[in-house]
């Protein structure tokens, strides 16, 4: 190529420039001191790492600026084996740029192709042997091996079946049923509308029955969020305005993006934001979708109350809570 | 020694006076707004019926008067003493009934409170906006829930009946008095949490680590290895 | 020789009487590695994932991977009595009433951070230098393997103390598996053992993450770490240095105790941000329970970005036949992050058509003399920094007084708008960059001494470059924009000319290169 010939020239490898401890003994016995000193320094910091986790009690805080109140037995401890681990490396490296041969080698490299005849014969013996194997010739018994290897390969996906159940019906169900209590959470105490003033909040979980216990499981389903606004102030159909009692509605506290707890109401603006990923819904429009990657208004639970005062459920909820699947039909 | 009756009139005379007093106090820094009597204006919510509570929050904190007409009133040096905190929010209470100072109410926190009970209300009521430690977090449009690492007893008992601003009212039958004297405590616990681990970088989550970690972390080792590949002289 | 010497002959002595690999360990032993700091990123990550597993081997000998509920009893008094699974229990128990317990939890969380940024900081090297080039393609997809398994591991470590935090994050997870088309319920019921949480998903992600992917981070590690030996490691350009050579250090004794050395370095301090800063202090978080949440939720910073893609995601979803597909999460969930791995992942054999470069390559390149890819990693980085900043768009939002929708919208535009804006303006930066090298070449470096010529005007002295730095900055290639016979001279037209055609046509756009200094231009300056 031409463009070579005109490069500038490669003055080659600089000539080894001594250093102080190459030349001078001095200077050499100097550096030995130093790293001596650099790994004497980690023995101290084990020591002290010994002596925090021997006599420092747990309990003990030392108020130090910049940190505040902070445990002096974790501290120490740390302290002690940053300062352990520190000093070898650091001896090691002076040790290695200061009094081990600095002088730079060169090593060749050899192109990893091989020698272009030895190649062709690895070319062809491959395509000789391959060849002798028939598999071009024999398409049957390459079809088959490829369908046999397939499915012996695919069936240890059988035995991981039992995982899990199937999802039937469950993500479309909660515990809410025709006349479930609300109770708060925590307390599972049941509440009356007059409970709640213009402007408050209650979390609130479907009562328990006799004999059951509340699970995670539940809790992931069945959270709901009771706000209470003036009634005039609702925007919604007939049928959503019959679901909400004296200005109280419910909706589900699990978010219709991805779950999280939509549990953060500013009261100013009616709206509820998810912490997450800040999808926002507007609670006088049945938790409309105004930002946010959120996709579905929450559900909302229709409530009404029962001969004592009581809130309760006017009916499950129509539709699935928290995030979208591929089976839920709207 | 005075007898039970006169404490009674002299502690009523005192409250007369004091609502007088708050209603001055009114006139010239609140009615501009709030109405000449607190009945509300365009820009302020009425003040009947907010009670004492409210008034000893939102002056007491400083929120209140605004210093100028941004998202959110933001808590800062209360402009008036607590004197005149309390003589105008004896004027408020005197316009028609509303929750009171609990200052009783929350001298007790200490005794009758539970700090873990509290930790279980206070993440499912208040972590959602005010972060698991109390550290305060974003709302929408520019509104924030502020940190309450400042907050006293009163004002966060307060502030939980009365519902400032963009915050939600927790009323006693959704959270009784006494779990709200635990979730008291267990923020007063939560202001005073040590450092357990090492410096608490503001207990906001792990973005505050993953600066750390990418400055300080890669930064020491990129400057240690920057010197082991330099030649020694 | 002092007894030392002769010991370590010995040694090497009855290794090879039983081994017979005194060749082999020879040649090895003296093998050369080349010096440079930017060559230790991939050591820190290496030391990191050591640091991991023997921090991690005792974090298990406490930790009660089992999502069994109980009732707290422990040393830390705000959470006392409160109903809890035994994983949480367990960590904090690790955590307080362990000795020295936080403090290896610490180390294990501050490792793990670290560990991820040093592959980033890795991976961005390689990228930059064309280290990728032909013949390392098969430890670059290595690479891309570990950062992302990296990432999988990561999060499952960051899920396994049952934490508020770590439940919300498992949640999201939920969220996403069960929003992929036909399969997705059936995918989250098989991996939490039924319902969401559940009581199976922590001992299960727990065997992942003790056993399976610290097995094949092992085992890949290993392939990787044999492949730069046999390979040889790459060098920056420099005198003496060529593609035939490398010039370095010998292993034995230099290299031994630098990288050793280095070792303890990074251990030493990740033990220091272990003892100073607090990690993942999950006893302020609380336990995991689904009703509850902390405002500012966020990842570890390598997810980080997948958050902030997924905050600002349109909010897109199809009903189809009564059925489900949410755009909103499988966008910024799946779709995006794989085609950006996919591509990574293929990026050297992509660049290698693109600019038909079948050579091996053991220089580096000088990033500013491969304008083109430099540009493209600086659109990939705007990419990723805009969405890890809008992961924390609510801390952003309350630290610097700004609102959270116009941060998400911003972030909205700014990732579709910002990334081409950094390739051009990387892509300038390179060539002026070029520019100043050529004129360093050409007329010397600015000495800041001023001269007064004789009829009063002032020159700067410029101060011809020493040969050797001449020689680092005219030392690349310069290949010309790319040609194909898309036609033989009888009119036969050559196989793929349509894809020839547009290679050529992005070649000859993309071409631009400011002409390195030739011989032939020194010689035209000392004419003048």
């Amino acid at each position: 190529m031409s463009k070579e010939i005109e490069r500038l020239s490669d003055p080659g490898l600089p000539d080894h420039v001594h250093r102080k401890a190459d030349v001078d003994p001095r200077a050499a016995k100097k550096a030995e001191r130093q790293v001596a000193i650099l790994f004497s320094l980690s023995v101290i910091g084990t020591l002290l790492f010994v002596g925090s986790y021997l006599w420092i009690p747990a309990t003990t805080f030392l108020f130090l600026p910049a940190m505040g109140s902070t445990n002096a037995q974790q501290l120490f401890l740390g302290l002690g084996l940053t300062l352990a681990t520190l000093f070898i490396g650091l001896g090691a490296i002076h040790w290695a740029k200061t009094l081990m041969p600095d002088n730079e080698v060169i090593a060749e490299r050899h192109e990893f192709r091989s020698e272009e005849k030895d190649r062709q014969d690895f070319v062809d013996t491959v395509k000789t042997q391959a060849a002798a194997a028939g598999l071009g010739r024999r398409p049957l018994i390459k079809r088959t091996l490829g369908i046999a290897l397939g499915l012996v390969s695919a069936s240890p996906l059988l035995l991981l079946r039992d995982l899990g159940p199937l999802p039937k019906k469950s993500l479309e169900q909660t515990s809410w049923e025709k006349g479930t209590r609300l109770v708060t959470d925590p307390g599972n105490l049941p509440i009356k509308a007059s409970d709640l003033e213009v402007g408050a909040v209650a979390q609130v979980l479907p009562e328990l029955k006799s004999n059951q216990e509340r699970t995670l499981n539940n809790l992931a389903k069945d959270a709901v969020l009771l706000i209470r606004i003036r009634p005039e102030e609702f925007e919604l159909s007939p049928e959503r305005l019959s679901w909400t009692h004296e200005g109280i509605i419910a909706f589900s506290k699990i978010c219709t993006h991805m779950g999280c707890a939509v549990a953060l109401y500013e009261q100013q603006t009616k709206h509820l934001l998810c912490p997450c990923h800040q999808s926002k819904f507007d609670v006088p429009r049945a938790a409309k979708v105004i930002f946010g990657p959120a996709a579905r208004p929450l559900p909302q639970l229709a409530i009404t109350v029962d001969s004592d005062g009581y809130l309760i459920a006017q009916k499950p909820f129509s539709e699935p809570v928290g995030p979208s699947f591929w089976e839920r039909s709207s | 020694m005075a007898s039970a009756g006169t404490q009674k009139s002299a502690n009523a005379l005192a409250r007369t006076t004091s609502v007088d007093e708050g209603r001055q106090i009114f006139l010239r820094g609140c009615s501009s707004c709030h109405g000449i009597n607190a009945e509300g204006g365009d820009i302020a919510p009425s003040l009947i019926g907010v009670g004492a509570a409210s008034v000893d929050f939102q002056v007491g904190t400083g929120r209140m008067p605004l210093a100028d007409m941004s998202q959110q009133a933001a808590r800062k040096r209360p402009l008036y003493n607590p004197e005149q905190v309390a003589a105008l929010a004896a004027y408020v209470a005197s316009l028609a009934p509303g929750p009171e100072i609990p200052n009783q109410v929350v001298a007790s926190y200490e005794r009758d409170g539970n700090t873990a009970q509290g930790g279980e209300l206070f993440r499912t009521n208040c972590a959602m906006c005010h972060n698991f430690s109390g550290q305060g977090g974003a709302l929408s449009q520019g509104k924030y829930a502020p940190s309450l690492m400042g907050s006293t007893p009163a004002q966060i008992y307060e502030a939980m009946i009365t519902g400032p601003q963009s915050m939600p009212v927790f009323g006693d039958k959704v959270i009784s008095p006494a779990d709200k004297l635990s979730i008291i405590k267990w923020i007063k616990a939560a202001q005073n949490e040590p450092n357990l681990g090492g410096a608490s970088l503001g207990r906001i989550g792990p973005v505050t680590e993953g600066l750390l970690v990418w400055t300080l972390g890669l930064g020491l080792l990129i400057g240690i290895a920057v010197w082991l590949a330099t030649k020694a002289r | 020789m002092s007894s030392a010497e002769k010991r370590a002959g010995t040694v090497a002595n009855y290794v090879d009487e039983r081994t017979g690999a005194a060749k082999w360990l020879k040649k090895n032993l003296t093998k050369v590695f080349p010096d440079h700091w930017s060559f230790m990123l991939g050591e820190v990550a290496l030391y990191s994932f050591i640091i991991l597993l023997l921090t991690g081997v005792f974090l298990t000998f406490w930790f009660d991977p089992s999502q069994r509920e109980v009732l707290y009893q422990g040393a830390y008094q705000p959470l006392s009595g409160i109903k809890m699974s035994a994983a949480y229990a367990s960590t904090l128990n690790i955590s307080f009433d362990v000795r020295g317990g936080l403090l290896m939890r610490q180390i294990h969380h501050w490792a793990a951070l670290l560990f991820m940024a040093a592959i980033v900081a890795h991976l961005m090297r390689v990228f930059f230098t064309g280290a990728f080039r032909k013949p390392r393609e098969f430890n670059w997809i290595i690479g891309i393997g570990l950062l992302t398994l990296g990432i999988v591991e990561g999060f499952l470590g960051y899920s396994l103390p049952d934490d508020l935090l770590s439940g919300t994050g498992i949640r999201i997870a939920e969220a996403i598996i069960q929003a992929i088309p036909v399969v997705g319920s059936y995918l989250s019921f098989f991996a939490f053992g039924g319902p969401f949480p559940g009581e199976s998903f922590i001992p299960r992600i727990f065997t992942v993450h003790v056993l399976l992917l610290p097995g094949i981070f092992l085992a890949l590690i290993t392939a990787h770490l044999m492949l730069v030996w046999y390979q040889k490691h790459t060098q920056y350009p420099g005198p003496g240095r060529t593609e035939k050579n490398v010039v370095g250090y010998p292993l034995m004794p230099v290299y031994m105790a630098k990288a050793g050395g280095f070792f303890f370095i990074v251990f030493g301090v990740t033990a220091f941000l272990a003892a100073v800063a607090s990690i993942n202090p999950i006893w302020l978080y609380g336990p995991y329970t689904p009703t509850q949440i902390s405002a500012g939720s966020q990842p570890d910073w390598y997810m980080g970005w997948l958050d902030g893609l997924v905050r600002m995601a349109p909010n897109l979803e199809s009903h189809i036949f009564n059925h489900t597909i949410s755009w909103n999460i499988l966008i910024p969930g799946l779709i995006v992050p794989g085609i950006l791995f996919t591509g990574m992942a293929l990026y050297p054999f992509i660049e290698s058509w693109l600019t038909n470069d079948k050579r091996e390559h053991h220089l580096l390149d000088r990033p500013r003399n491969a304008p083109n890819r430099t540009a493209l990693g600086a659109m990939s980085l705007a990419f990723i920094l805009v969405t890890l900043l809008n992961g924390g768009n609510d801390l952003i939002a309350t630290h610097f007084a700004l609102s959270i929708n116009q941060i998400t919208w911003m972030s909205r535009i700014g990732v579709l708008v910002l990334p081409p804006i950094a390739f051009v303006v990387t892509k300038r930066l390179c060539l002026s960059l070029q520019r100043h090298d050529r004129d360093l070449v050409l007329h010397g470096r600015e000495t800041g001494r001023l001269q007064l010529l004789p009829h009063g005007e002032f020159v700067e002295v410029h101060e011809p470059i020493s040969e050797a730095k001449a020689w680092v900055l005219t030392q690349h290639d310069q290949p010309p924009a790319l040609e194909f016979v898309t036609e033989d001279e009888a009119g036969v037209k050559a196989p793929r000319g349509a894809l020839n055609r547009l290679r050529a046509r992005m070649s000859a756009a993309t071409v631009e290169q400011i002409p390195r200094v030739e011989g032939n231009d020194l010689k035209e300056i000392e004419h003048h």
